[in-house]
Order: C-alpha cells, then sequence, then structure tokens
C-alpha cells in the first residue's frame, strides 16, 4: 500500500439516493403531465415549458456566479421549478411574462432566503401568485386547440353562459381549459404514484390533501360533485408534486398529515367563498408559512420518553 | 407472519454473501503478538510481565485493580519482548505488551475446567469470568462481570442474546452460531443459572436461517425455559435499545439501563466464551474476525490469537485485490477507519473490511433539503437535520432539548441523507459539546433549558 488510507467518521457507506437523482425523479414523473398538455393544449405548451426551465436555471447560475457561491445547477432543483412554473402557467402566456416569473422565483423566494432548502415558499408557486398579480388577464386566458373558454371552476363559481362543465371522462384525462401541466389527472395521478413508489415522496400529503378535498366538497355542497372537484383546478398537480416539496412541507410524519389537511380545508374554502375560483395555488403558499410551527408542534416522541410528549 | 421489529431504521446492502458460507479458519500468527493495556470499557490493566520472561498462552499479563476493568491475557506461549509504545485499531498510541511467539501453544492451567456450572456459586462464576477477560465481545467491549451484577433490588427478567449482527459485511457471530451452538446456548444456560428468574431469549435477524436452526434445534435438545426470536432484517437492530424494544417491547427511559426494564443483553461470542472460560478453563484468547470487503482478494472468517497483526491477516485472505480506499475496525456503519494495518486484533474487533472507493464514496456535502428522510430512519425518534443545524450554530443548549444526547450513532440518517450531510458526526460533535459545557459549569444550569 502506498496511497494514504482516508480517516473518516462513520458510517463509511452511503445510500443511492442523492438530491440530483431525487430531483431527476420528479421530472421524470412530470414528464406525463407536459406531454399531456403539449397533446391537448398545444405545441405552444412545449416552448412556455422549454422557456421556464432554461430561464430558472439560467437565473440559479448568474446568481451563484454573481454572489461568488458554488455553482449548483448540476442538482436540478432549478430546472424542477421552471417545469413546475410552466405547468402553472396557461400555454398562451407572452414568453417575456415567463421569464420574468422564473427570474421572481429563483432570485427573490429561492435565493433571497438562502438557496436550496431555505427557502420558506414554494418558488414555483410564489411566482406564478406574482404573475397572476401583475398579470391577470393573461394569466386566466384559457385555450384548448386553440378556443378559449372558461376553467370548470370558474364555470362552477360564476356559472358562465353557454360553457359547460367537462365530462368525468375528459376531465380525467385532461382535456379542458387550464395550465398546462394541471389538466390530467391521469398523468398526474401516475407521476405521483411513481413518486411514491420510488420513496421520493409519501403518500401522506397527496393522499390527505386530495381526501380532504373531495369530503369538503360533499360537506360545502358544491355542484360538481367530489370527483370533478379534484380532478380540476390543479389539484392533482399541487398534492403531488407542490404540497410535497421538501423544502416548504413538514419533515415529521405527524406534520404532513396536519399540513396537507390545512391545504385542503383553504382550497375548499377559497373554492367556495373566495373571490378566485380555484385555491390550490395559495392554499400551498399559505400553508407553506405554517410550516416551521407544525415541524415544532409535531415533533416526534423520543425512544424511550413518556408516550405524553410531543403532541402539545 | 409478521416479525417483531423496531421503529425507523434502514436497509442497507447487506454484503454478507462474500464470507456468509465460509467455515472459520484457524490462523496461527508468524510474527510478534502485541497486546494493548486498553481493549474494554473501564479502567486500562498495568502490565505484570517483565521483559524477558516466558509467557504461557491463557496466561495473566496484565491485570488493574479496578471493578469495571477486565485483565488481558496472553494468546500464545513465548517471550515478552518488549513493553512499550503501539499504535491501535483508532489510530491512537496505547501501552502494549510485546510476546515473541514460540509456536508451541503451551497453555497456562490457571483456570481451572470445571465440567459443569450448576454447583458453582454465583460469586464463583463471576470470579472466572472476570479472570478469564470476558468482556462485550459484540464491539462495546464492557467487561462482562460487572455486566452480570446489576444493582442490587433489579430483578433479571430477561437474558436477551444478541445474535442480531445487523452491520453488513460481518458473519463472525453467524459463523460462530453455526459452528459452535453448544457453547453458546451452553452459556445462556449459565447465565440463567445466575438469573434463575429470567427467560433466554436468543435474538436472531430472519436472514440467518440456518443459525436460527441450529440454535433452536441445540434448545430443544437442553430444554430449559429458552427460546429463539427470529426478527426482522433491519438495521440498527443489534443495537441494545432496539433488541430490547423487539424482544420484550420495552423502551428504555433516556439515561436508564437495561437492567432498569429487567433485561440483560449479551452477545453470542461472550457467551461462548463465559462457557469456555467455566466448562473448559480456556480464556479470552482469540476472537472470530470477518477479514472482509471488496477490496480483500478471498474474503475469510478467521480464529485469530488476540495480538496477531491485522497485515498478517488481510495477506492470509490473499491481501487487497486494489488499493483499499478505507480499511475499517468493524462494519460499515459503525467501525472505525484505520490509519494503518500495522496493529493488533483486539478483544473488540469484529471484523476488517476493505473497503474500495467505490464502496466508501467521498461525497460533497450539500444544502439539507428537509426530505425527513433522516427523522424517518433514525431508530431514537429523533430530528438529525434540526440538531445537525443546531451543532452547526453551536447551539448545545437547543440540541438537548431536542433529545440529542439518546443519538446511539448508529449512523442511519448519514446513510440515507441525499444532501450527504455528516449528520451522525455532528450529532457526535454535539454530545461532546454538551459533555464540556457540562464540565465547565456543574453547578450553574439551567438558564431557560428546562424540559
Amino acid at each position: 500500500m502506498n496511497r494514504l488510507l482516508v480517516i473518516a467518521s462513520s458510517p463509511h457507506i452511503r445510500s443511492d439516493m442523492s438530491t440530483t437523482r431525487i430531483m431527476a425523479w420528479v421530472m421524470v414523473a412530470l414528464t406525463p403531465a407536459g406531454l399531456a398538455g403539449i397533446y391537448f393544449l398545444g405545441l405552444r405548451s412545449l416552448w412556455v415549458i422549454l422557456t421556464c426551465v432554461v430561464s430558472c436555471v439560467a437565473t440559479e447560475a448568474i446568481w451563484q456566479k454573481c454572489t461568488q457561491q458554488k455553482i449548483s445547477v448540476s442538482d436540478l432543483s432549478a430546472a424542477v421549478t421552471g417545469l413546475l412554473l410552466a405547468y402553472n402557467t396557461p400555454p398562451s402566456i407572452p414568453l417575456w411574462m415567463a421569464v420574468v416569473g422564473c427570474v421572481f422565483a429563483m432570485v427573490i423566494v429561492k435565493h433571497f432566503f438562502g438557496g436550496l432548502g431555505q427557502n420558506i415558499m414554494n418558488p414555483a408557486l410564489a411566482g406564478r401568485a406574482m404573475m397572476l398579480i401583475c398579470w391577470p388577464v393573461a394569466m386566466t386566458t384559457w385555450t384548448v386547440q386553440g378556443i378559449s373558454g372558461p376553467t370548470p371552476l370558474a364555470i362552477i363559481k360564476f356559472g358562465s353562459a353557454g360553457a359547460s362543465l367537462p365530462s368525468l371522462f375528459d376531465a380525467f384525462v385532461g382535456n379542458m381549459g387550464g395550465c398546462i401541466g394541471e389538466t390530467s389527472a391521469l398523468a398526474l395521478v401516475f407521476g405521483g404514484c411513481l413518486l411514491i413508489y420510488k420513496g421520493v415522496i409519501s403518500w401522506r400529503i397527496p393522499v390527505t390533501y386530495i381526501a380532504t378535498v373531495a369530503v369538503l366538497s360533499l360537506l360545502l355542497g358544491r355542484s360538481g360533485g367530489p370527483l370533478l372537484e379534484i380532478m380540476v383546478g390543479g389539484l392533482m398537480l399541487g398534492a403531488f408534486f407542490m404540497a410535497t416539496d421538501y423544502a416548504t412541507s413538514p419533515m415529521t410524519p405527524k406534520g404532513q398529515i396536519v399540513f396537507a389537511l390545512g391545504c385542503g380545508l383553504v382550497t375548499s374554502l377559497i373554492r367556495t367563498y373566495g373571490g378566485y375560483p380555484e385555491g390550490v395555488s395559495y392554499s400551498i403558499l399559505i400553508m407553506n408559512l405554517t410550516v416551521p410551527i407544525i415541524d415544532r408542534m409535531t415533533m416526534p416522541r423520543v425512544f424511550g420518553e413518556a408516550k405524553s410528549h410531543g403532541s402539545k | 407472519m409478521k416479525l417483531p421489529t423496531f421503529r425507523g431504521g434502514i436497509h442497507p446492502p447487506d454484503g454478507k454473501a462474500m464470507t456468509a458460507r465460509k467455515e472459520i479458519e484457524v490462523f496461527r500468527p508468524a510474527g510478534n503478538l502485541v497486546y494493548p493495556m486498553s481493549q474494554h470499557i473501564g479502567a486500562p490493566c498495568a502490565p505484570i510481565v517483565k521483559k524477558g520472561d516466558r509467557v504461557l498462552a491463557g496466561q495473566k499479563i496484565a491485570d488493574s485493580e479496578a471493578f469495571v476493568s477486565s485483565p488481558v491475557l496472553s494468546s500464545v506461549s513465548g517471550t515478552v519482548k518488549e513493553i512499550g509504545m503501539r499504535m491501535t485499531v483508532s489510530g491512537g498510541m496505547d501501552q502494549c505488551v510485546v510476546v515473541e511467539n514460540d509456536g508451541r501453544y503451551e497453555y497456562d492451567a490457571a483456570l481451572l475446567p470445571h465440567g459443569d456450572f450448576r454447583p458453582l456459586e454465583a460469586k464463583e462464576c463471576l470470579r472466572i469470568i472476570r479472570e478469564a477477560g470476558i468482556v462485550g465481545m459484540g464491539g462495546a467491549t464492557f467487561p462482562t462481570h460487572v455486566k452480570l451484577s446489576p444493582p442490587p433490588g433489579k430483578k433479571i427478567r430477561w437474558v436477551i442474546v444478541n445474535g442480531a449482527e445487523c452491520e453488513p459485511f460481518l458473519n463472525c457471530d453467524n459463523r460462530l452460531m453455526l459452528e459452535r451452538t453448544e457453547p453458546i446456548v451452553g452459556g445462556l444456560e449459565i447465565c440463567m443459572h445466575l438469573f434463575p428468574e429470567a427467560e433466554g431469549i436468543i435474538a436472531i435477524e430472519n436472514n440467518k436461517p440456518d443459525a436460527i436452526a441450529c440454535v433452536q434445534e441445540e434448545i430443544a435438545r437442553r430444554g430449559g425455559n429458552m427460546k429463539v426470536v427470529p426478527h426482522e432484517v433491519k438495521y440498527p437492530q443489534g443495537a441494545e435499545k432496539m433488541l430490547i424494544y423487539t424482544v420484550t417491547g420495552q423502551e428504555i427511559p433516556p439515561g436508564a439501563l437495561p437492567a432498569d426494564v429487567g433485561c440483560l443483553v449479551i452477545n453470542v461470542r461472550t457467551l461462548f466464551h463465559i462457557w469456555t472460560a467455566i466448562i473448559d478453563g480456556v480464556p479470552v484468547v482469540d476472537r472470530v474476525i470477518s477479514v472482509v470487503g471488496d477490496a480483500v482478494e478471498t474474503p475469510k472468517n478467521f480464529l485469530a490469537p488476540l495480538g496477531t497483526s491485522v497485515r498478517e491477516l488481510v495477506d492470509a485472505a490473499g491481501g487487497f485485490t486494489e488499493e483499499p480506499a478505507k480499511i475499517l475496525a468493524g462494519g460499515p456503519m459503525m467501525g472505525i477507519s484505520m490509519r494503518s494495518i500495522d496493529v493488533p486484533v483486539v478483544k473488540g474487533t469484529s471484523g476488517i473490511l476493505a473497503l474500495t472507493a467505490r464502496s466508501a464514496r467521498q461525497l460533497e456535502e450539500s444544502n439539507c433539503i428537509r426530505c425527513g428522510r433522516c427523522v424517518t430512519a433514525c431508530p431514537m425518534g429523533l430530528l438529525p437535520s434540526t440538531l445537525d443545524r443546531a451543532v452547526r450554530l453551536r447551539e448545545y443548549g437547543e440540541f438537548e432539548t431536542l433529545g440529542g444526547m439518546n443519538c446511539i450513532e448508529c449512523g442511519s440518517c448519514t446513510y440515507v441523507c441525499p444532501a450527504r450531510r455528516h449528520l451522525t458526526q455532528t450529532c457526535r460533535d454535539g454530545k461532546a459539546g454538551v459533555m464540556a459545557a457540562r464540565k465547565k459549569a456543574p453547578k450553574t444550569e439551567g438558564k431557560g433549558e428546562k424540559k
């Protein structure tokens, strides 16, 4: 032996799951929903997706270069944010607006708070919220194969004349108006199950969130019925891919249930009583801000300590 | 059937196939034997031989007056060549007795073979166990005569035998259960002779069906209040607290001892020595060591005299196929990385593991992504990522409040962390930090840190 041995603290072996691999799985799981968006909503969706991914990655790289940090775009987290932001915009959005949304998401929401894992709100959703406030018309113009029309939730809320609710089948496969990645429940559930199967996310947040919305839609007597209610308005996208964002959801199993219950409650309240037909984005953003306190209140019981501890 | 287990834990690749079917080979060292004075937890020993003395195999060469200590015995017959400082497996220096082997293995008759343990009183059994130099052979090396002397008033209801061997790669306990079944089950009978009200339970991970069958057969042959409890394969099942929970459903409160919940946990190799010391009069002079890892040419299980140079064992296993990045004493989850292989085998050396750079990857830390994998993995119900943050901010009070002192350093959190953070290491630092602070301010505690 002529080389020196490595001296390090145990353990000496590591699992294969790295941050990059997790992000790569999220991108793979998001792909079917993107393809559905391109198929049902038109080829322009593809350009929006590419614009968002490229601008998020570029923004992160430039920001890290300017602030003399290590450039970490190879962890793919910026690409995931870009993908999610694109999925949360209508296909007809002017590309420059998408770029502004991406820069806002990456710089102000993510890096001002310390970068990966440190942000207090989901960057893609916060970017979308900003765009919705700045460009309300561009952000709510929905077109299906070039024909514009209201979304199902807008029909339920405002009862638009002449437009009718999509059939359950259309809502399930994604043949209806909406943002690029939110319309196909089928593709989103497929992707979400892939993530659960791969151990990237747990079932707790998506299942609790969706179940809460379904139950509340019955209790609140919403006209579309619980099945339609959970397949529209980006709930599938939000429940499987946005509310499960590690940085902005609780780490403890109990906390994840509480968080998802809150998301479902706020979503249903906004949909029913709010001035705005869709509640997924804002409910997740609001619940993001409660994560530190949820984490603190749902600390697991330390092994050997009395059973009452941790559930104050 | 659902097998018993504990909360949390991980499933690392087990690497056991390399040596699981290899019979124990008796190894005869060629070089000098080196005996460090500290091979156990407790007071170090002082040599009781001088340079030039002739010693016999099994002869005591170092001892201590302290109760919590364990004597060191020569494993060969020969001449004391030197008494001086030598490097040990941990990389530190320790006073060592060096014996030149005459190759004759003449045994010292200081320990009498008793043939039967039943006529012996508990006190006499404990004396023999101490004189035989028996310590916790699973790696913790706590003196066994101390463990078998629980404080008065503590009733022992279960004697639990740790045959979990949950560390990947290692097979020394597995092979011992297969090849030396009788002394192990017999050793348990001796323990139950000491604690007549206790039930004897041998806990074995379900990935060792042969060992389970062997031990079950032996128990059936002997009768008595003993049974095998096979349990789910999960790391760190062999940790004392996890094992007690799995077998009895009891959680040991923070700071308490197994005896407080009526349990005593003993490793299979320790039982083996209890039996051979009392029945055959043979003290701890050797141990089974798995020499294994993807950098080793022909991985093997050796029965080697204590004091043997690790280098000789590695050579006997065919040497290295390529330069190892890390050589460990113990398993990959809790083993110590060694600076050199020119160190002696001691009582607690369960394996020598040589890993290539592909298996012992050096990975760069990145930001915590708050995925919660460490929280799910922690068998103690801690929040490793939060503890990590507290330690890095030097907030030792917060570390303590969050229960950081309960960390058993099993390494599960670090293993699963996708951001490759050194969570176990920072927990160790945190515990050391809290201890240092306690030492500095012994009486002025409690500035808002009450639970």
